[in-house]
């Protein structure tokens, strides 16, 4: 639940202070053990467990702009693991399991905050697809409840289930572990630790080509100069294609905007997570008092950062109908993301046809929440040249054998 | 909200038309032939380019018709639209 605060204190008094400095700002050395190109959750999240988990720490994180200054500073920071396939329950169950121990495992306030998630369900087909996909988290031993309209409105009193509205809820999904945790106190947590630890976090350096040596990466090229690399693992999120192609690789994703928007600060209203695929709206309240909501993803690719408008007059539109308290709160500012959309709306985590080239992309719309987990399979898979377990069925190799992991239901545009 | 220049009926509403993905991905001339690596390619890899990218629309709530379009996907910008049939238009001639 919601962190108490009281009335006396301004909103936001509660979290912890913004730290002066967490890691130094190296230029980079000539080699590396491990080049990780993409300063963001994943990035660091792989080096961290890179250095703690094998004891690998000549490793550097190369980031084009500044430190988690991408899809990491700009989601909506929902986590949850009530995924259709085992496995999707296998990475996703893994990384909810991280996030529990993370903030002693980092020793650093992360704010996670297991207030529940409710996955809506608007039509007949929606409600049959929701129970199974509540027997199936069972199986797999993940929390989760199918709620009747009642029931949705006990958890979330705010949520209109009049019958009368275009989209009426019929019920939800209701997974009571999962919540939302500060994204960039995780950044932060994990920057510091990996820097502690070793490994060069290095800003302002954006990667320009891959150098290969027949079958074998051997070097990144930068705009800071040329690193050589043992090994390569890609965290590019929203720029996977781009960088990827400087190795000769072509990847099966599209770029496309996601955007979201914040209010401005509210007293505590909204106690859970909402999300709805069928109106595609997905509505949480800040720690400090914001709701925060989040849109589908605009249709076009794109690289801009910048979505339409018409998105969210959709979304605003569908947030209305279903929280009619909202009508007068104020839009504070709105901006967009860039995420990488794969055919199964499931990411492509291991290894490439060139060796030491890793690659971890395609996670969408809703890679924030794997970031532990992936961190830890991401490294094993960069330590071992194999892949952990609960990576080995996300290989780039499914779309030719077929074995897909088709999450449209349990992913697409929800987070 | 953007403009798009329908080659028909001109300049409309983005919320007007349905994107289509990438233009000019010819159906395999000899299907049975494909491997099953050349069928992947077909059916799930597509040029997601960061600068200019040919593509389909559909003026869907319009005239409904398919065109084809040069749009920069860094900055949204329509650089040219086409009639299906049309061949893309060259990008130095796109620029001018
Ligand atoms: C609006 C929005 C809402 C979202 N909401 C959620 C949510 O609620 N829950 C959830 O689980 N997920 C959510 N996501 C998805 C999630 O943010 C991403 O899947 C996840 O952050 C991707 O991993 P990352 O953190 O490493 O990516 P990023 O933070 O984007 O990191 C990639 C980094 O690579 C850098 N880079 C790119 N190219 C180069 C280069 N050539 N050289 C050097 N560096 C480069 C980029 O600058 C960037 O910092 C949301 C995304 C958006 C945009
Ligand atoms: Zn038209």
């Amino acid at each position: 639940m919601t962190d108490p605060v009281s009335p006396a204190q301004p909103p936001g008094a509660h979290l912890p202070d913004h730290p002066d400095f967490l890691w130094d700002d190296p230029d980079p050395r000539a080699s590396y053990d491990v080049v990780i190109v993409g300063g963001g959750g994943h990035g660091l999240a792989t080096a961290y467990y890179l250095a703690k988990v094998h004891g690998i720490t000549n490793v550097a994180v190369l980031e084009k702009g500044w430190l988690a200054g991408g899809n990491m500073a700009r989601n909506t920071t929902i986590i949850r693991s009530n995924y259709l396939w085992d496995e999707s329950s296998g990475i996703y169950e893994h990384s909810l399991k991280l996030w529990e121990r993370l903030e002693e495992d980092l020793d650093y306030p992360i704010l996670f905050d297991q207030r529940g998630v409710l996955n809506l369900a608007h039509s007949l087909q929606d409600v049959r697809d929701s129970v199974r996909r509540v027997n199936a988290n069972r199986l797999n031993g993940v929390d989760a409840e199918w709620l009747d309209p009642q029931q949705v409105k006990e958890v979330c009193p705010i949520v209109n289930i009049s019958p009368d509205v275009r989209y009426p809820v019929m019920g939800a999904t209701f997974q009571p572990r999962a919540g939302i945790a500060k994204h960039d106190y995780v950044a932060w947590g994990y920057a510091r630790a990996a820097h502690e630890m070793g490994v060069d976090l290095i800003q302002n350096c954006e990667v320009t080509g891959i150098e290969r040596a027949g079958d074998r990466v051997t070097a990144v090229r930068t705009t800071r100069g040329r690193i050589a690399a043992g090994r390569v693992a890609l965290c590019a999120a929203g720029h996977s294609s781009v960088v990827a192609a400087m190795a000769g690789l072509r990847l099966p994703l599209a770029s496309h905007p996601l955007q979201a928007l914040v209010s401005e600060l509210l007293e505590p209203v909204h106690p859970t997570v909402v999300m709805s695929n069928a109106v595609h709206v997905y509505v949480s309240q800040a720690h400090k008092g914001e709701l925060v909501m989040g849109a589908g993803i605009d249709s076009y690719n794109g690289y801009g950062q910048r979505g339409s408008f018409h998105i969210i007059e959709e979304q605003m539109s569908a947030a209305l109908e279903l929280f009619p308290v909202f009508a007068r709160a104020h839009l504070l500012r709105t901006w967009a993301g860039i995420v990488d959309v794969s055919p199964d709306a499931s990411p492509i985590v291991g290894l490439t046809p060139v060796d030491g080239l890793y690659l971890n992309c395609g996670w969408g719309t809703g890679g924030f929440k794997a970031t532990p987990g992936v961190g830890d399979c991401f490294a094993h898979t960069i330590a071992h040249d194999k892949p952990h377990r609960f990576n080995e069925p996300f290989t780039l190799e499914r779309f030719t054998t077929g074995a897909l992991v088709d999450e449209h239901g349990a992913a697409a545009v929800a987070h | 909200m953007q403009l798009i220049p329908c080659p028909w009926c001109g300049p409309r509403e983005e919320s007007e038309f349905h994107y289509g993905g990438q233009a000019h991905v010819a159906y395999p001339e000899d299907p049975a032939a494909l491997t099953d690596e050349e069928w992947a390619r077909y059916v799930f890899f597509r040029d997601n380019p960061s600068g200019p990218f040919a593509e389909r629309w559909s003026h869907s709530a319009g005239c409904r018709r398919w065109f084809n379009a040069v749009r920069d996907t860094r900055t949204h910008e329509l650089l040219s639209v086409y009639r299906v049939g049309e061949p893309m238009p060259a990008l130095g001639e796109v620029n001018s």
